[in-house]
């Protein structure tokens, strides 16, 4: 049986499924009922300093976008860091975390700016017992304005500055939020490096706005007419989290810095890809906030049968497998030829891979043969682009077959290499290193 | 109690249970039903169920507007192609159409539902008053269409928005022909017929005259001197009769009659009905006779047909839902005669059959049934009074792939003609197309 007990930084947690810092998270009351669901660590909604605490919105804070039968793809939010005072929030998270030693508690912080805010708020968080700290620099909205979260992360000089204050100030581990909101994720992230910190988890919420209300003329959500851009996450976003957690996860300045992999994290499979790319654990929150927190059942037995499906006894079997397959797209392998294939028996007809092909590809998918409804690859145009089988209704009813050394593509009539030969060397290109004759 | 009431009674139950046992089949859906039918559609390439469509509606595209939120949208899709989608989305075999021929069928065995989703879009578009099509300026010539069913209307909406003007004859007193006279009620309730006769009439320019019967009101002859063309969509206004010993007696009732009837009562206890019946044939008409009397309070329903459940023309889909409105449905029995008592029907002898080199034969064992009512529905035929020298063979008006008939200046369509498949929906189909062709014909 696979052993799913994670370490993270030395917060241990009996699985690496924690809430991200965010609604689900905000008081003891949600965070004992997600601990009695089975998550193996929660990130307390994000604490500020001391004094009057920040206030909501009292109309919509989130908007969404739907697939099919209103399956919610993307959710965004105009929420603000917690709106209870510090105290209560300590108070709590002490208690928590006395009741539930097993599990992983980490306070998640953002004061502004200054060495002092920080330095006061540090050792009262220590007092909770909190297992490590998450510097939030991440939320997009409301905060930035005042200086304070993305508006800290989109700066490096200031995320090293921040981290090194509470590298200096705590003993517990901190992990730097880093926002995606910038152009080149790793600038922050080594930054943070450089500071000292212990872990980056990423990404929080991308700047959106999720629609217009073509009533009112107003983007939503709309609090009386009026809208504004709000962090955006759920499905919809997994694709750019990866990118990011893989681009840190093997930039040489920041390669084996932790990372704990966020952003449309929704079932097993999701968790198990983040981890392939190099994240040591994974953090939820539109998923649970989706469906609840027992969500996590599912992902608990379904990441435990893969892994003992492919052998793997514990996380570190497979962390970070993927890191040394993503490359630059300059060294991928231009001899490498495929052809799609479409399983007459599996099927539909639907026509969808033909039309997509037709209309906006290569023209290699047939819709008629013989005066028969019948849709088949031909060879002589697949340039294998994937299209076919992105669009079909049908998993794995469309599959890429390579061809093997030695046979004929069809395409360009040429015989298929064993070798690899990539675009540094290939004759088209300009700069091509041509080997000294 | 009525129920139990031997021989033929109206009242058999209370008033709730009629209004129960006659409700809607099918309920419209409501938005949400809607939404959530409509995502399941892949809006194929050369879609299957538009091809399997005799009226070729455009099934992907009217379902992807519902799914965007665009019904009214959607409707106009579905009468561009055919002004009687809402009746065709209520009466539509689509079992046998558009949702057999749906890919969904192929993956996992359940069809978009096609048929409720052009009902919604339909009855949103009705409901709203919402005209797609306004007829331009008279253009001066004149087509007259006799029989006022899905063939006439059809033909008769397509003229008057090309200019032409129309006039249509029906013997009946209401237009509609069979939507309104053969369907059965719990498939058309709310008066659809009516309604759906007054939205395509609301066009304007076409006249329906009522109480007016080729053959025997006016000749074809009178038409053609008349009109600049003649579309013949009379349908088939003659039924088959038993021809075995007895059927005179008090009981025996054509089941198109009976469904017409019921039809047009106001109040569907005072139609009355056996305690056991027996229904002879294996068509629809059998099965909305069958079903009908058990809903009208029949206690004992026999649906008695010839030949093998193979071979019989209501669609599994029919035989299925007579079978759980309780009608047992026997196979390979012929009529031999009807007895009676004190001149009721009593009950019938049946005799067993089965085929010898394809040739349906009695093998010479019998059975009897006891009943007080007998539904016969073997078959319906063309009245050929008043056809002249039209062309006729094996019962149909003959006609070409444009509906032209023998006679020149004469066309014909729907069930009366040859090719059709005795449904509204081809009936709409061969009406529109005949429209088109004589628009071609005057131009």
């Amino acid at each position: 049986m696979a052993d799913i007990r994670n370490n993270f930084v030395g917060i241990k947690s009996p699985n690496p499924f924690w809430l991200a810092s965010a609604p689900p998270t905000d008081k003891a009351y949600n965070v004992e009922r997600a601990y009695a669901a089975g998550w193996g660590g929660v990130v307390w909604k994000t604490l500020g300093e001391e004094g009057p605490p920040v206030v909501n919105v009292n109309g919509p804070r989130y908007g969404a976008i739907w697939g099919a039968d209103r399956r919610l793809l993307g959710l965004n939010n105009i929420e603000l860091i917690t709106d209870r005072p510090l105290q209560i929030n300590l108070q709590e998270m002490k208690a928590v975390k006395k009741k539930w030693r097993d599990r992983a508690l980490i306070a998640s912080i953002m004061v502004p700016c200054e060495e002092d805010a920080w330095k006061a708020i540090l050792p009262l968080v220590e007092e909770t017992e909190a297992d490590g700290i998450e510097l939030n620099f991440g939320c997009p909205h409301g905060m930035s304005e005042r200086g304070m979260g993305a508006a800290v992360g989109q700066v490096p000089e200031y995320v090293e500055m921040v981290v090194r204050w509470c590298k200096q100030y705590t003993r517990m581990p901190v992990i730097t939020k880093l926002t995606p909101n910038v152009t080149d994720v790793r600038r922050p992230a080594r930054a943070a490096k450089n500071g000292g910190t212990d872990a980056v988890s990423l990404i929080n919420t991308i700047n959106s706005i999720t629609g217009v209300d073509l009533d009112t003329c107003s983007p939503t959500p709309s609090i009386d007419g009026k809208g504004t851009h709000g962090g955006y996450c759920g499905p919809a976003v997994k694709p750019i989290a990866l990118n990011m957690v893989a681009e840190i996860a093997r930039d040489p300045e920041t390669y084996g810095l932790p990372i704990s992999g966020i952003g449309g994290v929704t079932t097993w499979r999701d968790a198990a890809e983040f981890l392939m790319l190099g994240a040591g654990n994974v953090q939820v929150c539109t998923a649970a906030m989706t469906y609840g927190f027992k969500i996590v059942e599912e992902m608990i037995t379904g990441l435990e049968a893969w892994m003992d499906e492919k052998g793997y006894a514990t996380l570190d079997d497979f962390r970070g497998k993927a890191v040394p397959n993503v490359t630059d797209w300059q060294y991928l392998n231009l001899n490498y030829i495929a052809k799609a294939h479409i399983d007459q028996d599996a099927c539909i007809k639907c026509g969808r891979c033909h039309i997509a092909c037709e209309d906006t590809s290569h023209q290699a998918i047939t819709n008629m043969v013989n005066g028969v409804r019948h849709f088949e690859v031909l060879e002589e145009e697949c340039v294998a682009c994937n299209l076919c089988i992105d669009v079909c209704p049908v998993e794995n009813c469309i599959t890429m077959v390579e061809k093997q050394p030695g046979e004929i593509d069809k395409r360009t009539g040429k015989v298929v290499s064993a070798d690899y030969a990539n675009w540094t060397t290939h004759p088209n290109n300009p700069m091509a290193k041509v080997a000294a004759e | 109690m009525g129920r139990l009431e031997p021989g033929i009674h109206s009242g058999r139950l209370s008033p709730a249970e009629y209004e129960k046992n006659f409700a809607e089949l099918h309920p419209v859906f409501n938005d949400h039903e809607a939404l959530v039918a409509s995502d399941r559609c892949y809006f194929c390439y050369d879609a299957p169920c538009m091809t399997a469509c005799p009226t070729s509606i455009d099934v992907p595209l009217f379902i992807r507007q519902i799914s965007t939120g665009n019904a009214i949208g959607a409707a106009k899709t579905i009468f561009d192609q055919n002004i009687m989608g809402g009746m065709c989305a209520r009466v539509c075999p689509t079992e046998t159409l558009c949702e057999q021929a749906c890919v969904r069928n192929t993956a996992e065995e359940k069809p978009v539902e096609i048929g409720r989703l052009q009902r919604f879009a339909t009855d949103k578009a009705m409901h709203a008053g919402k005209q797609f099509y306004t007829r331009p300026a008279s253009n001066g010539k004149s087509v007259g269409v006799v029989g006022a069913g899905p063939a006439g209307l059809a033909a008769a909406h397509r003229l008057a928005i090309n200019g032409f003007n129309v006039t249509v004859y029906d013997h009946r007193e209401k237009a509609g022909g069979l939507n309104e006279y053969g369907i059965a009620t719990y498939k058309a309730t709310d008066d659809i017929a009516q309604k759906e006769a007054d939205y395509i009439l609301s066009v304007g320019g076409i006249d329906v005259l009522d109480g007016e019967m080729l053959g025997r009101d006016f000749t074809l002859a009178d038409l053609k001197a008349k009109h600049d063309a003649v579309f013949l969509a009379v349908g088939l206004g003659g039924v088959n009769a038993l021809t075995v010993e007895g059927t005179h007696e008090y009981g025996v009732v054509d089941a198109v009659e009976f469904i017409a009837n019921l039809r047009q009562a106001d109040a569907k206890g005072d139609v009355p009905v056996g305690r056991r019946v027996v229904v002879i044939g294996g068509g629809m008409t059998a099965v909305d006779a069958a079903v009908q009397a058990k809903l009208l309070g029949a206690e004992e329903v026999t649906m008695c047909y010839r030949r093998g459940q193979e071979h019989m023309n209501a669609s599994l889909y029919e035989q299925e839902l007579a079978a759980s409105k309780g009608v047992l449905i026997r196979h390979w029995l012929a009529p031999k005669a009807v007895h009676s008592h004190g001149g009721h029907v009593s009950g019938m002898t049946l005799a067993y059959t089965h085929l010898e080199n394809g040739l349906l034969k009695e093998t010479g064992h019998t059975v009897d049934i006891a009943c007080d009512q007998i539904l016969t529905a073997i078959g319906q035929t063309l009245d050929v009074a008043g056809l002249d020298t039209v062309k006729v063979e094996k019962g149909k008006i003959v006609i070409d792939e444009e509906g032209r008939t023998s006679v020149a200046g004469v066309w014909a369509g729907g069930d009366c003609a040859t090719g059709g498949e005795d449904l509204t929906v081809s009936a709409v189909a061969m009406g529109r197309d005949a429209a088109m062709s004589i628009i071609k014909a005057l131009a």
